[in-house]
């Protein structure tokens, strides 16, 4: 396939690399890794193959062969050739089709997941472009336009679609964000250094709805809301953090590291967000408000246990009724 | 040689990681122990475990919660059951990997084009530009650890008289300079927002995606600084 328009923030991501933090290279991959499984659960690939993720405005594709994909996480309005396709539902597209995004509906990031995979050479074991690094998914970087991707295991499609320009298959998934009213709500455990705040500032931590501000991207979000106070000014060597772990800088506002956090850090670690809610976390845009709820280490266990069976589960049903379809 | 296990805590780092904690300072004996338990674990990893992030004084190890959850005792959360595995292998003696005689000389170029903090911090510790590069040059660092960046260390700790703060704001630095906050000092492998004050810049590549180890350094080597010229750094 090929890249007719560049999106403002495109890169192609898996589940992450791992095994490199004791030299600084921080893991990536999406930052919604939920959606992007799902993506490729859709497609009948593997968990942790590697899926484009989308900003909005995000790319237009052109597709040169008859392809199944299905898209995730974010709600961009997807066409196929000026024609709306619904998310999280596998779609054969005919040889020639275009797909492009249109506006955001929901969320703040899309996946789109080809069956057979993207193909591009590993780097340290994962397809996850590392910008900073200039190093993995696509040459290191951003998709641009006229950037052509091809497939690692292209399979023949074209018999199933006929005459037509592309097709819905009859399943889906659900989201699994955002559609709740607890959708606004950010279960958290307390970090090392939760104790190093002012009883008011913990008050305030669950008393206020924090903003997600401008200065949010891959590597964190920062959030605006009224400044918390530390009790000492006790520094911290610098230790590991996280996905989600949640820092109090100096000017007493927080900030939530994401898929691109750095390995190690000084700041105080005031919580963690469960791993349950990255991909709420994720989803959520410059201007969203939310709270943060205590958890506990054994529910954030389970929820996280339970959103991974129900991956399973939904693997092995899609697994089925893609195979039928290729084998018929 | 063994030796006996120094106090430590073990803390949950959210719900997919754990850290070992021998007492937030930056020293080395703490420093060896912190990498030989990196050592012992990556060659023997525990179950569930997908890799551990050493520090200056801390070990973090990161745990898969779905596979490891496969493993445990019912009645116990994941949490808990890799932290007993942790204590155990704490109590065990963890040999002491020799890591610091590898000795690493790193080229820098102090010159005012490359330090552009180098006068600001001469003239706060009241010392001449020249004295700041004998001083910084007059003894060897160890590499603490890596982070923050691919391929960034942390070295210590360089003489009181250089000794400064980083700045409260960050500014863009480019790759391979040198920086001094508070008594640390290191280098950017990449361009990058950073407020350490830069002093100098070393022409080596100290990150490669292309080499099978991508970093230059890792903890628990040594570095020796040479300070070069800019013509020798142009030509290096």
């Amino acid at each position: 396939m090929r890249i007719i328009k560049a999106g403002v923030l495109d890169t192609v991501q898996d589940m992450g690399r791992y095994g490199w933090q004791h030299l600084g290279i921080n893991p990536g991959g999406a930052m919604d890794k939920l959606s992007a499984q799902l993506a490729n659960i859709l497609v009948g690939n593997h968990l942790d193959e590697a899926v484009i993720e989308m900003h909005f405005p995000a790319s237009a594709f052109f597709f040169e062969q008859p392809s199944l994909i299905a898209f995730s996480g974010a709600d961009f309005s997807a066409t196929v050739n000026g024609e709306e396709v619904p998310c999280l539902r596998p779609v054969l597209v005919s040889k020639y089709s275009i797909l492009q995004f249109h506006r955001i509906e929901k969320g703040a990031r899309a996946y789109l997941a080809v069956h057979g995979g993207l193909d591009m050479p590993a780097w340290l074991n994962s397809r996850s472009t590392h910008l900073k690094a200039g190093a993995g998914g696509y040459n290191g970087r951003a998709l641009q336009k006229d950037d052509e991707i091809g497939f690692r295991n292209p399979v023949d499609l074209c018999h199933l679609l006929g005459k037509k320009e592309f097709e819905a298959l009859p399943w889906k998934t659900d989201s699994n964000w955002g559609d709740d009213n607890s959708a606004k709500e950010i279960l958290v455990l307390p970090g090392n250094e939760w104790n190093q705040i002012t009883d008011k500032s913990k008050e305030q931590f669950f008393e206020q709805a924090f903003l997600i501000t401008n200065q949010s991207d891959r590597m964190g979000y920062r959030l605006k809301s009224k400044p918390l106070s530390t009790i000492t000014h006790e520094e911290v060597v610098s230790s590991a953090v996280g996905f989600g772990t949640v820092q109090l800088l100096p000017d007493g506002q927080l900030i939530v590291l994401m898929a691109d956090h750095q390995t190690t850090g000084g700041y105080p670690r005031v919580a963690h967000v469960i791993s349950a809610h990255h991909s709420r976390m994720a989803q959520m845009k410059p201007g969203d408000l939310f709270i943060f709820r205590f958890t506990n280490q054994q529910t954030a266990e389970e929820l996280f246990i339970k959103q991974q069976q129900h991956l399973l589960q939904l693997q092995n049903a899609c697994k089925f009724k893609l195979d039928e379809l290729l084998n018929k | 040689m063994n030796s006996a296990i120094p106090s430590y805590r073990i803390f949950p780092l959210g719900d997919a990681a754990v850290t070992i904690d021998f007492g937030n300072v930056i020293d080395d004996t703490i420093n060896q122990k912190v990498l030989a338990l990196f050592y012992q674990l990556s060659n023997d990893p525990l179950q569930g475990m997908i890799e551990t992030i050493p520090a200056y004084s801390s070990i973090t190890v990161c745990y898969d919660i779905y596979n490891t959850s496969k493993k445990k005792p019912a009645g116990k959360t994941v949490y808990e059951f890799i932290s007993e595995q942790l204590h155990l292998r704490l109590q065990q003696p963890v040999p002491e990997k020799e890591t610091a005689s590898e000795l690493i000389t790193i080229p820098v170029c102090y010159e005012k084009e490359f330090a552009p903090d180098m006068e600001h911090l001469a003239g706060e510790k009241n010392i001449t530009m020249e004295e700041v590069i004998h001083i910084h040059t007059s003894k060897q660092y160890r590499v603490y650890m890596l982070g923050f960046l691919p391929g960034f260390s942390y070295m210590g700790e360089v003489d009181d008289k250089i000794a400064m703060p980083r700045k409260t704001q960050p500014v863009n630095v480019a790759a391979g300079s040198l920086g001094i906050a508070g008594k640390q000092t290191g280098i950017y492998p990449l361009a990058s927002p950073g407020g350490w004050q830069i002093i100098g810049r070393t022409p080596l590549k100290l990150f490669n995606a292309e080499k099978e180890t991508p970093t230059l350094l890792k903890a628990g080597v040594t570095v020796q600084f040479i300070s070069i010229s800019k013509n020798e750094f142009e030509n290096y």
